[in-house]
């Protein structure tokens, strides 16, 4: 790796790499409730809002860091969830709107406070704030002998604190979020949940605010909750998942971020923002390869289905030839006219099927075996017992009958066959053939 | 100043602080940029300048708050927010190619072009995303909002290492440099809410529908989606315009807040344009004005907070939909039932 | 309307081949879920037709493929022995109550005129001849005092109401409506009633989602009983009975909901 990726330092990468995954880590893990709630923008909201919060107490404290700063934001940060819930709830105002109107003035008051302070105090609105994970680094801190970054230890904090609330609180979160008026009633304080919640995203944000830049957890916030929903089911999977995908995504950003623009001769692009990218990345990736909304998969599986019918067919069209008294082997042309399929697919079929030994070659065609016998007898068996159903239960005219049990029959198994037989009375299909028994069954007594 | 601005801003650009990177946004802007001018004097109201401020920024306003209705009826309130993010990675990609081809890179035309793309762009990705299974339509606003903005970032820091990307002058953007507008600005702001009215006005009854029953819409056989990307369209507009005079975030504000705070006063969807587009044009104006009175205080910023101040009144006294009109109406039903 | 076309439509009258509404073999599936299956039915004109069968048996998914909003997967659809497109302007469609967010600012006059938007055309105002109709629409519902009403302030009956003004100031000659007597107070679902044997009478043909069976009789002279497949259409006394409600309600084809299921998913079972 290190040949691939130049000047890569231990010391100072791997810190940064650490740091992005907790922080990606600690984003994911609450997004994920916030993505399910449908407040996704509350992250980018919470980051603008905080303004004017780190503003007073930088003009009361003249420090640019420290526990009033961080008060600070978290004041603002409830004060935009609260008040915009109170938008919503009181004053009928749409839930985007109420965050629009809540945290945009919020910011404004931010800038005003500080441009009157810098009137006053030296203040400069880039000292207010000060942090990028490339530099976080070197703002060290020494824990028990061990010397860490300071970014490193709050994001950590951040992260046990953000693990021990879902943890704790897994069951009622999961109510709260799915119906809120049903946990409501069940006396599950849901108002209050959402209030942790709220005092948790505003406390990541500004954690990370200071350390990395806030783009990266805003992103983190939304973009792996909302990748792990394309293919979990499960709130517990797709926590995980949401939390995997976004320390993937802050590894590759930050390799992209030191490699990438060395090939355009450049020295380095933004790792923060490159994290952003690499996990929206992450989520075109996935969307093609889910398994629900996967474009490739789902060409792969319409591929297969579709190979799966034509092959099978082949094997019914075999059957019932010898069914109507044809003893001589059956020969290629003639399975792709009865079928009209194109040779390549029935040469395929007959490929496959020789392989599996359903089908023999004999003189110049082909012959089924015993257990291809058995198989196809199975498939026209499914499909003349749905066509006697849907017969029976449509009221579906005879000639439509065929092309719904076309498809019908090759998602049928022994046991459906089982329950369709019992379901029927006739004994033949409407067309007058007689319905195949079922290998390894006595035929039903007839009356 | 300008020193430890530039100090600043190296640190800032390698990915700090959301908001400012917002100001950013407008980096690029602030590289080409139409320096503020320097001359805050006294002020009067035959000055020249402030009369084209005033117009400038009071077209912006009405342009925002007629526009914002629609998104705000569609249920996108923010969409405002998600697409100026957006418009981050195409006015930096523009400034690296206008300097790769050797051109000037510093042109606003050029930049506000890059900054439509990368907008449209946005708007087409968030549409696509929103057709996929179990992503609402928040969340693909605010992945594309992230992403965007992220590659932006990423687009920003290569700019910074570019012969010209040095350039001082952000500050500002960040508040938005309405108090430094000029009669070319105005004229392009001017003529884009023109535009967007006539727009508006001509497809009214069509937007109406949509917004409101788009499944009848549907069934009446109007080309829904194309009137959806109408109305993107329209915030598009408005934002590039906006960008340069009002700062990335405070666009957003008076996108949002107009509409919202109109609501409260009518509940015919004519009016309510009216009165948002109104509201929209006065807070503009009475920022502008108050920057140019008190140099201390800036415009983007005093125009967002007129706008909250009449939302909080429209939200107090707001005949149709106020809180005091609603108690007002429920203990009325109250007394007739007892 | 010129004389011309109205001889027009005189001598297709005379015809007497262009029913209202004709669909055969329509197959409707949602990601290989069949939703419809084979379902065919002639609705002749000066009918008043209920369309009666369980929740999720596809009734509004059969007046969407009417309107063309979904694809079918099979069979032909005739509105007026033509594509639904082409005789878009001849057909009201009344959606669920639900289907919109009543708090929007718009009133109840504005909602009723929008039934005359594609009349009016693009780029064209409404007219003071347009708001009269919508009023006397609105009239003959006995709503024509809550026009300047915000629809949030109507009932539930009032908002109904409204819907189906909307779709009467059209004029149209093929009615649809979804549920129109879902959750409405008695007044108005005999309004309703009114209405709608009104328009039978005078040729117009309605197709009325239904969930009442106990009304079905009274309101309805045809009945089209639906569930995934058409189970009966007929006239209601025919129709109607126990026997078929039974089919309907009754036998759900499990075994067929389960194999569709399989197939959704691209499983044996």
């Amino acid at each position: 790796m290190t040949r691939i990726i130049t000047d890569w330092y231990w010391p100072l990468d791997g810190w940064i790499i650490a740091i992005g995954i907790l922080c990606a880590a600690s984003a994911a893990l609450l997004g994920s409730f916030l993505v399910l709630r449908r407040l996704s923008l509350l992250g980018d909201s919470i980051s603008h809002a905080i303004l004017p919060g780190l503003a007073l107490a930088f003009m009361w404290t003249a420090s640019r860091s420290g526990w009033p700063v961080f008060a600070g934001a978290i004041v603002a940060g409830l004060l935009t969830a609260l008040a915009s819930q109170w938008l919503q709830q009181r004053g009928r105002v749409d839930e985007g709107a109420a965050l629009g109107v809540v945290f945009t003035t919020l910011f404004a008051i931010g800038l005003i406070l500080i441009n009157y302070g810098a009137a006053r105090v030296d203040l400069d609105p880039g000292c207010v704030l000060y942090g990028a994970i490339e530099f976080a680094p070197l703002d060290r801190l020494s824990i028990a002998g061990w010397e860490m970054p300071r970014a490193f230890v709050v994001q950590l904090i951040v992260l046990v604190l953000n693990t021990s609330f879902v943890l704790v609180l897994h069951k009622e979160l999961k109510i709260a979020t799915f119906a809120p008026e049903y946990a409501e009633s069940q006396g599950i304080p849901v108002p209050w949940l959402h209030r942790g919640l709220m005092v948790l995203v505003a406390i990541t944000a500004v954690a990370s605010f200071e350390s990395v830049g806030s783009i990266l957890v805003v992103a983190m916030l939304v973009v792996p909750p909302a990748t792990a929903l394309l293919f979990v089911n499960r709130l517990k999977s797709l926590l995980i998942a949401s939390m995997l995908l976004g320390a993937v995504g802050a590894i590759a950003g930050h390799l992209a971020a030191i490699s990438l623009p060395k090939w355009f001769g450049l020295r380095s692009a933004s790792t923060a923002g490159m994290m952003a990218v690499a996990v929206g990345g992450l989520f075109v990736l996935v969307c093609l390869v889910s398994p629900r909304c996967g474009l490739l998969a789902a060409g792969y599986r319409g591929l297969s289905l579709r190979l799966k019918i034509a092959f099978e067919d082949v094997l019914a069209c075999l059957y019932r030839r010898s069914e109507r008294g044809a003893r001589s082997p059956a020969k290629l042309e003639e399975i792709c006219n009865r079928l009209g399929r194109s040779p390549f697919l029935v040469q395929l079929a007959i490929w496959r099927y020789r392989r599996l030994g359903l089908l023999v070659h004999s003189q110049d065609g082909w012959r089924l075996t015993e257990s291809g016998f058995e198989r196809a007898e199975e498939l026209v068996r499914s499909h003349r017992l749905w066509e006697t159903y849907l017969a029976e239960n449509l009221a579906m005219p005879a000639e439509r009958l065929h092309e719904a049990a076309e498809s019908l029959e090759h998602f049928t198994a022994q046991p459906l066959r089982s329950r369709l037989a019992e379901e029927i009375s006739a004994t033949e299909d409407p067309h007058g053939t007689p319905i195949p028994p079922e290998r390894g069954t006595p035929r039903k007594p007839q009356d | 100043m300008n020193g430890l601005c530039d100090t600043w801003l190296g640190s800032m650009i390698i990915g700090g602080g959301n908001w400012l990177l917002d100001g950013l946004t407008l980096l690029a802007l602030g590289v080409f940029g139409t320096a503020p001018t320097d001359s805050q004097g006294p002020v009067t109201w035959a000055d020249y300048n402030t009369q084209v401020v005033l117009i400038g920024t009071s077209c912006l306003g009405f342009a925002a708050g007629l526009v914002g209705c629609f998104a705000l009826l569609r249920r996108q309130a923010l969409v405002g927010d998600a697409l100026s993010h957006a418009t981050l990675p195409g006015i930096a990609a523009a400034f690296l190619l206008a300097e790769f081809f050797g051109g000037d890179g510093k042109r606003l035309e050029w930049l506000l072009l890059g900054a439509t793309c990368s907008g449209i762009l946005g708007m087409w990705m968030m549409m696509q995303l929103e057709r996929l299974p179990r992503i609402k339509p928040d969340a693909a606003m605010g992945i594309i909002l992230s992403v965007f903005f992220g590659a932006g970032i990423v687009l920003v820091t290569i700019v910074q290492q570019t012969e010209a990307g040095h350039a001082a002058g952000l500050e500002s953007f960040i508040y938005g440099k309405a108090a430094s507008m000029l009669r070319r600005d105005t004229m392009m702001i001017a003529s884009m809410a023109v535009a967007v009215s006539v727009v508006v006005g001509l497809f009214f009854k069509e937007l109406k529908l949509l917004c409101f029953d788009e499944g009848f819409a549907l069934a009446r056989g109007y080309p829904v989606s194309r009137l959806n990307a109408l109305i993107l369209a329209l915030v598009t507009v408005v934002t590039v315009i906006g960008l340069q005079a009002v700062g990335l975030i405070l666009i957003i504000a008076l996108l949002v807040i107009p509409p919202s705070a109109a609501r409260f006063w009518t509940n015919s969807l004519g009016p309510m344009c009216w009165i948002s587009a109104g509201i929209g044009a006065m807070s503009a104006a009475a920022g502008a004005i108050a920057s140019a009175w008190a140099p201390d205080l800036p415009s983007g910023p005093m125009m967002v907070m007129t706008c909250s101040g009449i939302f909080a009144i429209s939200l107090i006294c707001g005949p149709a939909r106020g809180v005091l009109a609603r108690l007002a109406r429920r203990r009325d039903a109250a007394g007739r039932r007892t | 309307m010129n004389n011309g076309t109205d001889f027009g439509r005189q001598a297709l009258d005379r015809r007497a081949v262009t029913a209202p509404l004709e669909i055969q073999h329509l197959t409707v599936s949602f990601a290989r879920k069949p939703v419809l299956w084979d379902v065919t039915f002639v609705a002749s004109a000066g009918s008043l037709i209920g369309v009666v069968g369980p929740n999720g048996a596809g009734k509004s998914t059969l007046f969407k493929a009417i309107m063309d909003l979904i694809p079918r997967q099979g069979g032909e659809i005739r509105v007026f022995g033509d594509r639904f497109t082409a005789q878009r302007r001849r057909v009201a469609y009344v959606p669920q109550r639900e289907s919109v967010d009543w708090d929007f600012p718009v009133t109840a006059g504005e909602v009723v005129t929008m039934g005359l938007y594609s009349e009016i055309g693009w780029f064209r105002r409404v007219t003071r001849e347009h708001r009269r109709r919508a009023l006397a629409a609105m009239e003959r519902l006995g709503i024509a005092d809550l026009a300047n009403r915000q629809i949030s302030e109507l009932s539930g009956g009032q908002q109904q109401r409204t819907f189906l003004a909307r779709a009467l100031v059209q004029q149209a000659d093929l009615y649809l409506l979804d549920e129109p007597f879902s959750a409405v107070d008695a007044a108005t679902e005999t309004i309703i009633v009114e209405v709608l044997r009104e328009l039978r009478d005078a040729g117009k043909t309605a197709l009325v989602i239904h969930h009442d069976l106990q009304t079905v009789p009274s309101y309805f002279d045809t009945v089209l009983l639906l569930n995934l497949r058409v189970v009966a259409f007929g006239k209601t006394d025919e129709v109607f009975q126990a026997e078929n409600l039974q089919k309907t309600y009754g036998g759900r084809l499990t075994l067929l909901d389960e194999a569709t299921e399989a197939m959704r998913h691209r499983r044996t079972i």
